[in-house]
């Protein structure tokens, strides 16, 4: 197996119209977070475990349509300051195989629309392209980028 | 290494892949590692044809070949370094759609009774903005 290791960090920010107590509690309650955390894809099945403290666990498990894969998120929370900030750790599988292990940091801070939302988010994205799934993929984006490319040199 | 912002190395990526030869190995590099043989097996075109052919795409940094005795086997590389850039790519627009759906979740919501104004904590930039204004007047 072809083994390597990309980094890469990008940080999101956003302003929402709701206090940081408000915000923070829609990623503190399971059952407010299920309302817009996901999944981003269609699945065909979804469990969802969250327990959300200090050195507690999260776990969602999810059998997507298309691509067909399971794909499984495993967090640990690792700093919580109620309504200012969360640190956890996570990794994502697909089809059983580690492809990334992560830092995310979320911090919100009173802001005059409301709250201001940090997402920073450090990522060891691991030896997932060694799969002809995603070779295949690749290649078809190129192709495409290619085709896109040669429309607009003879128009 | 394939660089989209290098232009010279995009229109050299694009020339490789110009031609249907080209772009018929690269699809099958993109199964996996191929002899100079199995390329050629599907092609009506001669080994030293073939042999051309992947010297471009190499060229190009689109493939890379090793030769190990008399074998000469070529697979994809670029395109991996390529697909990660895409993945990453994927997972920061799938943050982007999430803090999408968090926005309307919380237009949802009845309105907060706590006032926040005055409670909440004030950030050192709001009042740095705070004493500058009043700097100004």
């Amino acid at each position: 197996m072809n083994r390597t290791v990309v980094h890469d960090t990008f940080v999101l920010e956003r302003r929402y119209g709701a206090s940081p107590r408000r915000v923070f509690g829609a990623w503190s309650n399971q059952a407010a977070k299920e309302q817009w955390w996901g999944p981003d894809e269609q699945v065909e099945a979804f469990e969802h475990a969250m327990d959300f403290r200090i050195g507690g666990r999260e776990t969602i498990n999810a059998k997507l349509v298309e691509p067909a894969a399971t794909v499984s998120f495993e967090a640990l929370y690792q700093d919580i300051v109620d309504g200012e900030r969360i640190v956890y750790s996570y990794e994502m599988a697909m089809n059983g195989r580690r492809i990334s292990v992560s830092v995310a940091t979320v911090e919100f801070l009173s802001d005059p629309a409301g709250t201001l939302l940090i997402l920073t988010e450090q990522g060891a994205y691991l030896d997932g392209l060694d799969t002809r799934a995603q070779r295949e993929q690749g290649t078809a984006q190129l192709l495409a980028q290619l085709t896109t490319y040669l429309e607009k040199e003879t128009s | 290494m394939l660089k989209y912002a290098d232009g010279d190395t995009v229109s050299l990526t694009f020339q490789a892949l110009a031609d249907p030869t080209r772009r018929t190995i690269v699809e099958r590099l993109s199964l996996g590692s191929a002899s100079v043989s199995e390329l050629a097996a599907p092609l009506s075109v001669s080994l030293p044809a073939v042999h051309q052919h992947l010297q471009v795409l190499e060229h190009s940094g689109l493939v890379r070949s090793e030769k190990v005795g008399r074998v000469r086997t070529s697979h994809l590389e670029p395109t991996m370094l390529q697909t990660v850039e895409n993945w990453i790519e994927q997972r920061r627009a799938m943050w982007e759609r999430r803090l999408d759906r968090l926005d309307a979740y919380l237009a949802t919501l009845p309105p907060e009774v706590t006032p926040s104004a005055g409670t909440e904590p004030v950030r050192k930039a709001d009042q740095a903005d705070q004493a500058g204004k009043e700097g100004n007047r």
